[in-house]
């Protein structure tokens, strides 16, 4: 038995058998074809061939010119496998006979010929296979590439344990076959942790090791809410956590709240809860935990993992079914924010040294006004019920608002040529989440129907704080008064421009911060739907004035662990010390 | 149309693996012919890396190659003449 400490960021205990993704092993999905695709699987093979044909005639210059002749011709033997009639027949042999897409049968006939090879027994062979083995990954990763590494055939209960889940993983990831989450980066804030949450599936990261003290098949428990994860329990462990699991369960039923509650302070300010989420199946979870709508939906995940673009009718028809469905609350449909940490399957978008600050969302948008209008068309098409709001992310300077709105503006054109009804005032937001549109909110606000702020990005844009590692994680800290400040700024001047201003970012689903938002003003609360009652609770527990008094204090403190203490002090004072208990969960 | 078969005797050090047998395939792959090579009575593609390699064959194997093929003739040449000569 093994007990390692990460950082839980999804509460609940998950127990089962452990799922290793390798940093470097390519997790190759198998699925069955139907006949009519069986061209398409043989040209995808081909082209992934010419490809990595490419790739390695790139990689052999670079070396010859580096190292010299020589060193080049190593690949030799590389491009020999690509062009073996032998291993490629095959390959078309199992996509025809077996009905198998082309990743599995390719994998499957590599593995044939690399375990003849190592029957052998033989050391210069061993190298031949290491450069067979070699090769074929690059094919893999090529014809993966386009269609994103899928575990969407999970037979049976697992826990995952990866060094870190790419956002095209997680997407394709068969929820109701997931019972936990474990990753050795990442922190409250990684993708992983967000999914996780809305998904209500045990998680915990930045555990460092995980990976290197696991394998495939082993029991492991993962304690999402004290943050553990411990490996090959013995049985009174297990005894121990199926006990804490049966509890865990229970308290989530006690903490549920009348969904119809309003959020109102007991001296009558009222906020609106709503949710953020991304995938069609959070659609019960959102309702079920009371959203007075969606504050944040990330489209991105329709884009995720697959080789073409969607349309307009595709994209249309999913916007649609969620503003239907969420009717008569609004929803707010966030453009897509590519590029980062997310990523999309367009082989155009370069790998690049800084992706947070680099060619993403609204700037990837506007450099493509091709697609961006497809997404403008089909939000808009969905807003025949008027419940629809539009918002821009990363928007860095007045100039991106108004190309973006400009765009919008062609696009309603479009629709009304094409008589094609849609909600002509559609609400545009600004999402603030870069400093430098934090500090000039007031040139936005002129020209925006809202702002909502996300913070997740204008914390870590603020700190320099890379959030997604391990190593400076610690700083990213929502309560630094820098930006506490530049919160402050952008309420105001919403307020001051008399637009209202919400929050999209994990920060609103704090109660701790939630009480010093709700002072500062913010009119609407967006956050992952299970944190929702809490909020509600918190707000109807509290008087709008108590909250409005603490403001000042708190902008006057120097640190965050200040700030915190200051919060808490409060709030303990406010609540009484079971809702306090409850709502902060201490 | 022509044929041939002949029996060889390899001799590489380190017998038709790494380089060796990339150049064999190489070289095989420039002929129209179909070439097949085979070994205690298994014959496989000798246009194949993989299945040339996967005959597993040493310094000092005795082999047969068959050619079939409009230019069978000089492809038995060159590719007899590669295997038996030492290595380079």
């Amino acid at each position: 038995m093994i007990k390692l400490k990460g950082i839980g960021v999804s509460g609940g205990v998950g127990i089962g058998k452990v799922l290793l993704l390798r940093k470097d092993e390519l997790t190759v999905p198998k699925r069955k074809i139907s006949h009519d695709e069986i061209s398409r699987e043989i040209y995808h093979l081909e082209e992934s061939l010419i490809d990595t044909r490419r790739e390695i005639s790139n990689l052999q210059k670079k070396i010859s010119k580096e190292i010299g002749f020589d060193h080049g011709r190593i690949f030799e033997a590389h491009f020999l496998v690509l062009e073996d009639r032998v291993l490629i027949e095959d390959v078309i042999m199992q996509i025809k006979n077996k009905h198998v897409n082309v990743e599995y049968a390719f994998s499957q006939s590599v593995k044939k010929y690399v375990d003849t090879l190592l029957k052998l027994n033989d050391e210069y062979l061993r190298e031949r296979v290491i450069d067979i083995e070699d090769v074929s990954k690059r094919v893999l990763r090529k014809m993966l590439k386009e269609k994103a590494a899928t575990l969407s055939d999970l037979k049976e209960k697992v826990v995952i344990v990866a060094h870190d889940l790419s956002p095209s993983q997680t997407a394709s990831l068969p929820k109701e076959n997931i019972l936990g989450f474990v990753t050795n980066i990442g922190g409250r804030t990684s993708h992983t942790a967000i999914i996780a949450r809305a998904l209500r599936i045990p998680a915990v990261v930045g555990v460092e090791i995980a990976t290197e003290n696991v394998k495939s098949g082993d029991k492991v428990i993962v304690d999402g809410s004290s943050g553990y994860v411990i490996c090959r329990p013995t049985d009174k462990t297990l005894r121990e956590y199926h006990k804490k699991s049966t509890a865990y369960a229970k308290e989530v039923k006690a903490i549920h709240i009348p969904r119809a509650l309003k959020a109102r302070t007991k001296d009558g300010k009222e906020a609106t809860i709503s949710a953020n989420m991304e995938l069609p199946e959070e659609l019960s979870l959102v309702k079920e935990y009371g959203a007075e709508g969606i504050g944040l939906y990330r489209t991105e995940y329709i884009f995720l993992g697959r080789r073409d673009s969607p349309s307009e009718d595709e994209q249309y028809a999913a916007y649609l079914s969620v503003a239907k469905d969420i009717s008569p609350h609004s929803v707010v449909f966030r453009t897509i924010d590519i590029g980062g940490d997310k990523f999309l399957s367009r082989p155009e978008v370069p790998k690049e040294m800084s992706p947070f600050l680099g060619w993403r969302a609204i700037r990837f948008c506007l450099a493509h006004p091709d697609l961006f209008k497809v997404q403008l068309r089909a939000i808009l098409r969905a807003s025949v019920k008027k419940n629809v709001k539009v918002m821009f992310p990363m928007i860095s300077g007045i100039e991106e608002l108004r190309q973006a709105k400009a765009l919008l503006k062609e696009c309603k054109k479009e629709l009304k040529s094409e008589r094609k009804i849609f909600d002509e005032d559609i609400a545009v937001g600004a999402m603030i989440e870069v400093p430098s549109a934090a500090l000039t909110a007031d040139i936005l606000a002129k020209e925006c129907d809202f702002f909502s702020i996300g913070t997740n990005d204008l914390i870590q844009y603020s700190l320099a704080v890379d959030r997604g590692n391990e190593k400076v994680a610690y700083l990213y800290e929502p309560g630094h008064p820098g930006v506490l400040k530049l919160i402050k700024g952008i309420i105001d001047a919403a307020h001051n421009n008399n637009i209202p201003v919400g929050m999209c970012g994990e920060m609103s689903g704090d109660p701790l911060f939630a009480f010093l938002l709700l002072g500062m003003g913010l009119d609407k609360f967006s956050m992952s739907a299970p944190q929702i009652p809490k909020i509600k609770e918190l707000i109807n527990s509290i008087n709008f004035e108590n909250a409005k008094g603490i403001v000042e204090n708190t902008l006057k403190l120097h640190t965050p662990k200040e700030v915190e203490k200051y919060l808490h002090s409060e709030l303990k004072r406010i609540l009484t010390s079971e809702s306090y208990r409850n709502i902060l969960m201490v | 149309m022509e044929r041939f078969e002949k029996q060889i005797i390899v001799n590489k050090i380190h017998g038709l693996h790494a380089r060796p047998a990339s150049v064999f395939v190489q070289m095989a792959n420039k002929f129209d012919s179909s070439v097949k090579m085979e070994k205690d009575g298994e014959a496989v593609d000798g246009k194949s890396i993989i299945a040339i390699l996967s005959l597993g064959i040493n310094n000092g194997m005795k082999i047969r190659l068959i050619i079939e093929g409009n230019d069978a003739s000089s492809a038995m040449n060159d590719l007899k003449e590669f295997l038996e000569r030492g290595d380079d």
